[in-house]
C-alpha cells in the first residue's frame, strides 16, 4: 500500500467555503487544540469572498528541503511530505523564502518551522472538507514527472487570481488594488 | 474558568490607555458571556445613572464580548453591547466571523471600550500588544475602502511586530461605514462586507466614540477545555447534524424572499402596507443567477448558508454582496417595493458599503416612501428625489443622505420612530401610525398579523431587546421565550448552526468546556431570568431623550392592528384581546406586575436589590 500512501491534495479554491474546519481538524490533530495559527493548513482571506486554503504543495525538487541550512528538512521517502525535524530547526526562514509559494511558516508558539506532513498519508484536512461536502480539497493520487512546483503561488497571487473570476477584472483590480 | 481566556481587555480612548480586566468564576457562571454578561457589566458600571446616559457620549460603554462556547460550537459569533442609542436600553447584538475567534487566540474574552478618542482612531490587537492607531485617512470610507486599507496596513504591521514568520493570514476587523462615523441610529458595526450586528444601533456608537475599527490578530491556541474529548465528540456532532440541514445549506435564509411573502403573508412590502405578494423574481432561484459562490461561512461553519453575489454587467456592476439574506431581501426589497434581484443585490451593497443596518436602514427609507406616497414628504424635502416605491436609484441616493445626514436624512437618521416624531412636529399631523417599530427598535422582517410566521401576538411587544426577531418573547416555551435566545447570545452560538440542537446538548457542552454543569431548569428559572430582569429595567429607565411607558409601551405597531388587505390571510390580524391575555400571562411567568415591571420579589430572589433600588429611585416603583 505504500503506492496509495503517495498522495496530492488537490485545491479547488472558488469551492472553499471558508468555514476554516481544515485548520481545525490539523491544529486538533497535531497539536491536540483548536489553533488555527498552528494548523499546517490556513486559510487567508486576504479578500472577503476569496478564501485560499494554503498547504504545502510537495513541489517535486523540494526547494525548501534544499535551501535549509541546518538540515532539519527532508522528503518523506513514502508520502512525499515534507518531514520537519523540530529539534534541529533553528527558525531562520530561509525555506519560508525559497517557498516559491511561502507556504511555510514558524510554529506560534514554539521554535521551530511548521508544514503540512500529509497526516502520513490520511489527510485529516481533506477529510473535514469532504465531510460537509464542499470538496475544496481533495487527495489525489501523486504522479512521477508531473510539476507540482507549478501550483505553488504566494496567497496574495492565488488571491488575486481568484478575485478575477469570481469579481471579474474591474472589480479584481478595486478590491486588489 | 475553563474555556475562558480570562483576561477581558479595557480601552479607555480619552486617555488612550489600556488595561486587563477579570470577572469571577461566580461572575462568568451567573452570566456566561456575550449578552449575559453585557448586562452585569452596563449595570454595574453605569446602571446608576442610566437614565442621563446619552447613548452617544462618552459615559456609554461599548462592549465586544465573546463567549466560553466561541470557537467550541460549530459556527462562531461575538455579542456587541451597550446603551442602545435605539431603545435606549440594552440589547446584545450578535456578529458571525471570525472575530471572537481571534480575540480568544490572543487571550482575551471581550473589548470594553469608554470614552472618545481625540481623532479617528482604530485599535490594534496583536496578541498582548495593543495599539490605537490613527484612522484619519479612512474615516469616511465605505467598507470596501476600509478593509482593503486595513488589511493591508495590518498585515504589514503584524510582520513587523513578528519578523521571520512567514506569511501573515489577515487579521479579524469589526468596522463601521460613514453611518456610524455620523452617529446615525440605525448604523451597524460590519465584519468582512456585509455580516453586520444591526439591531441596537452600535455602528453609532462606535462613531460616537471615534472608533472606525477594531483590528484583532490572536497567534495562541483557543482557551483549554475542561474535557477536550468531550468537548470535539459534541461540535462532531452538532456538525454532523448541521450538515443534514440540506435546504438551509442550499438556499440560506435567501430563499424566504418568495416564501415568507407568498405563502406566509409576513413579509413587509411597502412599508408593511402589505405583507403578500407572488411576484415569483423574488426566489431563490432568481437570486442564485448572481451567486458567485454557492457555500460561504465563517469560522467552524457546517452550514454556510452565505452566497456570494456579484453583478457583473449593466447599471449595477461591481456589487457585491452576501445572499442577500432574507432580512436584506426584504427590507432593501420588497418593502421599498423592488422586486428584481439585481436592484436588490445592489442596494443592500451600497447599503452594507455605507455601513447601515439593512433592518434599520431598510425601515426608515420605506417609511419615508409612505409619507411621499401620501403627499405628506414631498420631492423638494427630499432633496429633488422621485421616492416612488422600487425606484432603486432614489433609494439608493436617500441611504447616502441618511449616512451622512444629508438635508431629510438628518431626520431619517434617527431612526423610524424618532423621525416620525420629529416629522409629525414639523407636518403638525401624527405620523407615529406609519412607523414600524418596536420601542425605537425596528422590526424584524417577520410579521405577525397571519399568524404562520414564528413571531407571534407579543413577540416584539414584551421583548427587552423590542424588535428584534432573533429574540422573541413568547409564553408557549418552557419560561421565557427569550431565556434559548439569551443563552445562544451569551455563549456565544450562531442560531443556525443550533436550530437542531437541543439546550440541554448545549448545556452539555458548556459543561465539556467550562466544567460546570448549569441544569436547564436553573438555567430558565434563575440565570436567564436574572438577565432578563437587568435589560428589563434598563429598558424601562430609558432616557434621556425617550422613556418607555410601563404598562402602555408593550404595544404592537399600530401597522400591526391594521387588518391584512390582500392575499390568502386577507382581513387577518392579532386578536386583542388574544394579545392582552396573553401579555399579562407573559408578565406573570416571568415576574412582572400587570404593568410589566419587575416586581420587588422577583428582583430580591435573584440577588437584584440594586435594580430594585434604581427602580424605586427613578419612580418605576412605588
Ligand atoms: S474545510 Fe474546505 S471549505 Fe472549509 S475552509 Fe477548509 S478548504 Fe475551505
Ligand atoms: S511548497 Fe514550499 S514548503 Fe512545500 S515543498 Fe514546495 S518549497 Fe517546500
Ligand atoms: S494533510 Fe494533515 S498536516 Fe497537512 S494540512 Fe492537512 S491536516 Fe494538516
Amino acid at each position: 500500500m505504500v503506492g496509495a500512501r503517495r498522495i496530492w491534495i488537490e485545491r479547488d479554491y472558488e469551492s472553499c467555503s471558508g468555514c476554516r474546519r481544515c485548520e481545525i481538524a490539523c491544529s486538533l490533530y497535531h497539536e491536540g487544540r483548536v489553533w488555527p495559527e498552528a494548523s499546517r493548513v490556513r486559510v487567508f482571506m486576504l479578500i472577503p469572498g476569496v478564501e485560499i486554503p494554503h498547504l504545502c504543495f510537495q513541489c517535486e525538487d523540494y526547494p525548501c528541503v534544499n535551501a535549509c541550512p541546518s538540515g532539519a528538512l527532508s522528503a518523506d521517502a513514502e508520502t512525499g511530505a515534507v518531514r520537519v525535524d523540530a529539534s534541529r530547526c533553528t527558525s531562520c526562514g530561509v525555506c519560508i523564502t525559497a517557498c516559491p509559494g511561502r507556504v511555510p511558516h514558524l510554529h506560534p508558539r514554539k521554535d521551530h518551522i511548521v508544514i503540512c506532513d500529509l497526516c502520513d498519508g490520511d489527510p485529516r484536512c481533506v477529510e473535514a472538507c469532504r465531510m460537509g461536502r464542499w470538496n475544496a480539497l481533495r487527495a489525489v493520487p501523486r504522479v512521477e514527472g508531473f510539476s507540482y512546483r507549478l501550483y505553488a503561488k504566494t496567497p496574495e497571487i492565488l488571491t488575486s487570481a481568484v478575485a478575477r473570476r469570481l469579481f471579474g477584472e474591474e472589480i479584481a483590480r478595486e478590491v486588489e488594488g | 474558568m475553563m474555556g475562558y481566556a480570562g483576561n477581558f481587555l479595557e480601552v479607555d480612548l480619552t486617555e488612550g490607555s489600556v488595561k486587563e480586566t477579570s470577572f469571577s468564576d461566580e461572575v462568568l457562571r451567573d452570566y456566561i458571556g456575550g449578552r449575559g454578561l453585557a448586562a452585569k457589566i452596563l449595570w454595574d458600571r453605569i446602571g446608576e445613572r442610566w437614565e442621563e446616559i446619552d447613548p452617544f457620549s462618552p459615559d456609554n460603554i461599548l462592549l465586544v464580548l465573546t463567549g466560553p462556547l466561541t470557537g467550541f460550537i460549530p459556527g462562531t459569533k461575538v455579542c456587541i453591547s451597550g446603551k442602545s442609542p435605539q431603545s435606549n436600553g440594552m440589547i446584545g447584538s450578535t456578529i458571525a466571523g471570525e472575530f471572537g475567534v481571534d480575540l480568544k487566540c490572543a487571550g482575551y474574552d471581550g473589548l470594553i471600550i469608554t470614552g472618545r478618542a481625540e481623532r479617528p482612531s482604530y485599535i490594534l490587537v496583536c496578541d498582548g500588544q495593543i495599539e490605537i492607531r490613527d484612522a484619519t485617512s479612512i474615516w469616511g470610507k465605505g467598507g470596501r475602502e476600509t478593509l482593503k486599507h486595513l488589511v493591508k496596513r495590518s498585515v504589514e504591521d503584524i510582520k513587523r511586530l513578528r519578523p521571520n514568520y512567514g506569511e501573515v493570514k489577515e487579521p479579524s476587523i469589526l468596522y463601521i461605514g460613514p453611518a456610524g462615523e455620523n452617529r446615525t441610529r440605525v448604523a451597524a458595526v460590519v465584519s468582512k462586507y456585509a455580516h453586520g450586528a444591526g439591531y441596537g444601533g452600535y455602528g453609532g456608537v462606535m462613531g460616537s466614540k471615534n472608533l472606525k475599527a477594531i483590528v484583532v490578530k490572536g497567534f495562541g491556541p483557543l482557551p483549554e477545555a475542561h474535557d477536550m474529548e468531550k468537548a470535539i465528540q459534541l461540535f462532531d456532532e452538532f456538525s454532523r447534524r448541521n450538515f443534514e440541514i440540506e435546504d438551509f445549506r442550499r438556499w440560506g435564509t435567501g430563499r424566504g424572499g418568495y416564501h415568507f411573502g407568498a405563502e406566509t403573508s409576513s413579509e413587509p412590502i411597502r412599508n408593511w402596507q402589505e405583507e403578500w405578494h407572488n411576484v415569483e423574481s423574488f426566489k431563490g432561484e432568481e437570486f442564485d443567477k448572481y451567486w458567485v459562490k454557492r457555500y460561504w461561512g465563517d469560522f467552524g461553519c457546517p452550514v454556510t448558508c452565505l452566497k456570494l453575489s456579484v453583478i457583473r454587467s449593466g447599471k449595477f456592476a461591481g456589487a457585491i454582496c452576501d445572499n442577500p439574506d432574507y432580512e436584506f431581501e426584504a427590507y432593501m426589497g420588497t418593502n421599498l417595493g423592488i422586486f428584481r434581484p439585481e436592484d436588490n443585490i445592489y442596494i443592500s451593497y451600497i447599503a452594507n458599503d455605507l455601513g447601515l443596518c439593512g433592518i434599520q436602514g431598510g425601515a426608515v427609507l420605506g417609511f419615508a416612501a409612505e409619507l411621499y406616497q401620501r403627499g405628506i414628504l414631498t420631492r423638494e424635502e427630499l432633496g429633488g428625489l422621485e421616492l416612488s416605491w422600487g425606484n432603486t436609484e432614489a433609494f439608493t441616493s436617500l441611504a447616502e443622505k441618511v449616512a451622512r445626514r444629508e438635508g431629510i436624512g438628518g431626520i431619517l437618521a434617527e431612526g423610524v420612530y424618532r423621525a416620525a416624531l420629529k416629522l409629525s412636529q414639523i407636518k403638525g399631523v401624527n405620523l407615529l401610525q406609519y412607523a414600524v417599530h418596536e420601542k425605537g427598535v425596528a422590526i424584524g422582517a417577520h410579521g405577525i398579523r397571519s399568524g404562520e410566521d414564528f413571531a407571534k401576538n407579543i413577540s416584539y411587544a414584551c421583548s427587552v431587546q423590542a424588535g428584534d426577531h432573533t429574540s422573541l418573547a413568547s409564553i408557549r416555551e418552557y419560561g421565557s421565550g427569550e431565556a434559548s435566545s439569551i443563552l445562544s447570545d451569551s455563549a456565544t452560538c450562531c442560531t443556525f448552526t443550533t436550530f437542531d440542537i437541543e439546550v440541554e446538548e448545549i448545556l452539555q457542552l458548556y459543561e465539556a468546556v467550562t466544567g460546570f454543569r448549569l441544569t436547564r431548569e436553573e438555567w430558565y428559572e434563575e440565570k436567564a431570568l436574572r438577565i432578563l430582569q437587568i435589560q428589563r429595567a434598563m429598558l424601562l429607565i430609558g432616557g434621556p431623550d425617550i422613556n418607555w411607558r410601563p404598562g402602555i409601551d408593550d404595544e404592537n405597531p399600530p401597522r400591526f392592528w391594521e387588518p391584512l388587505p390582500s392575499g390568502p390571510y386577507k382581513g387577518k390580524t392579532v386578536d386583542r384581546n388574544q394579545f392582552e391575555r396573553e401579555k399579562q400571562e407573559y408578565y406573570k411567568l416571568v415576574g412582572w406586575d400587570e404593568r410589566g415591571v419587575p416586581k420587588p420579589e422577583t428582583l430580591r430572589k435573584l440577588g437584584l436589590e440594586s435594580v430594585e433600588n434604581k427602580l424605586r429611585n427613578t419612580k418605576i416603583i412605588d
